[in-house]
């Protein structure tokens, strides 16, 4: 399969980069990993008339810690963020979703940044940002502004990014004391996309939920944050009666579809099933086990 | 629309005026004629044309040609490129690690990878690393053994020196 013709663009500079999806606008595309956009162009679900290859621009490689935040920058690829020892010290729901990514061969190369921008509702990334209410800044050669990653995802592969924006920088605070995460994924095999999976993030103050965060991935248009559980574990001790609540609302926030993957009720079931199980794992990670 | 590049193949340089849209795989296959990198879904999935990009395993379908412009790429032709076959071709001969050998290029290239950063691999490790490529012959044990095998007759021949560069160069 070839991909239909586009002509090839490999800045060297981020500036050069804006500059060219300026003069592009709709006809422009931007490439990170390619794990996602070549296989689309090789179908030719997609055909854009430029790509704009920002692999050459080696300082958008970063993924580092700096003034109370946690950086991501473009093209930091699903294999750094699974070999990275700060999110596997730090941030737990991160670390455990990097590894459960497409397979090792395909995260040698594709990009988280690439993978938000993509936004397949079935996309890992996109949920655990809901988790961690990360901010997400776009980037223009008219400047530049930041969105919430809720305000962020508008539908199945859709997004508030504009054509002439890269995905610059993802902000996630950094991690506090007391704070725990974790991520669970049903596929059927390597490389499947999710049946379901959940992301949970919880900031624990003196025994009880300062903030949660839970994203729900693969049961419904985009990725959701399941904020109706997010509120009722606010405030509260994590016994059981309580962890059980917030699943049950997370399993009501689903609106999964019926696929060869599972039933309706099935992907329901599995929500909540994972939502108590993520709940309890970062819990226990808070309180510095696991 | 042709675009110049240079890629080293193997070790060797090689310029060629290519199609933007053109894939790394056909450009190998194609226009340098290295048909040891297979097709074989088409579609990210198998690892049939997995070859090494800088030395990591890329599913080569799946990167366009353009994009290796100056880069180095390893196909499956540089293991046994000595006349003598890689210590991991050899274990994958002796342990039975393939039977229609489609998948065995991906196979060995994911492997070589796994062995150079780990040279003394689990075969939970092994599973893991080898987990983007797909086999439907062997059910994957003899793989298993295959890489085991590889990496410990890696380790015993580092001792000797004129050995171990053989197994360095690729």
């Amino acid at each position: 399969m070839l991909p239909a013709p586009f002509e090839y663009h490999a800045p060297r500079t981020t500036e050069e980069t804006l500059e060219l999806l300026d003069q592009l606008g709709d006809e422009g595309k931007v490439l990170a990993g390619g794990q996602s956009l070549i296989p689309l162009l090789k179908l030719r679900f997609a055909s854009p008339a430029h790509l704009v290859d920002i692999n050459k621009i080696k300082d958008l490689d970063f993924l580092e810690e700096r003034d109370g935040t946690l950086r991501i920058g473009p093209l930091v690829r699903h294999k750094a963020a699974e070999r990275s020892s700060l999110l596997a010290s730090r941030y737990h729901v991160m670390a455990d979703a990097a590894p459960q990514i497409a397979d090792p061969i395909i995260r040698n190369r594709g990009t988280i940044a690439g993978s938000v921008v993509h936004a397949d509702p079935s996309g890992d990334w996109g949920t655990v940002l809901l988790a961690l209410d990360a901010d997400l800044v776009l980037r223009s050669k008219s400047g530049s502004r930041t969105v919430k990653a809720r305000d962020f995802f508008s539908g199945p592969f859709s997004t508030t990014i504009q054509p002439t924006e890269i995905l610059s920088e993802i902000r996630i605070p950094a991690a506090k004391p007391q704070s725990g995460g974790a991520y669970l994924k049903l596929e059927r095999k390597v490389g499947d996309f999710a049946t379901v999976a959940v992301a949970v993030h919880l900031q624990m103050d003196d025994g009880k939920v300062r903030s949660a965060g839970i994203g729900l991935t693969a049961v419904g248009p985009q990725n959701l944050k399941a904020e109706r559980a997010e509120a009722a574990l606010r405030g509260a001790r994590l016994d059981d009666a309580t962890i059980k609540q917030a699943a049950a609302l997370a399993a009501e926030a689903a609106e999964p579809k019926e696929d060869h993957r599972g039933s309706v009720e099935y992907k329901r079931n599995v929500v909540r099933v994972f939502t108590e199980r993520g709940l309890k794992r970062a819990y226990e990670r808070a309180r510095g086990g696991g | 629309m042709g675009q110049s590049i240079t890629v080293t193949v193997n070790g060797e340089k090689k310029t060629a005026e290519v199609e933007a849209r053109l894939l790394l795989v056909h450009f190998l296959r194609e226009k340098l004629r290295l048909t040891g990198t297979h097709i074989g879904c088409d579609t990210t999935h198998c690892g049939a044309c997995t070859v090494l990009v800088d030395g990591t395993p890329v599913k080569s379908c799946t990167m366009l040609a353009v994009q290796a412009d100056g880069q180095q790429v390893t196909t499956v032709e540089a293991l046994a490129a000595s006349g003598t076959l890689h210590p991991v071709q050899a274990a994958f001969k002796q342990e039975h690690g393939l039977q229609c050998g489609f998948c065995t290029p991906g196979m060995m290239l994911t492997s070589v990878a796994l062995l150079q950063e780990k040279p003394d691999p689990t075969d939970d490790e092994i599973r893991w690393a080898l987990s983007g490529n797909i086999c439907r012959c062997t059910g994957y044990m003899n793989i298993v053994k295959a890489v085991k095998s590889a990496a410990a007759q890696m380790k015993a021949s580092a001792a000797v020196p004129e050995a171990a560069t053989a197994s360095a160069r690729s």
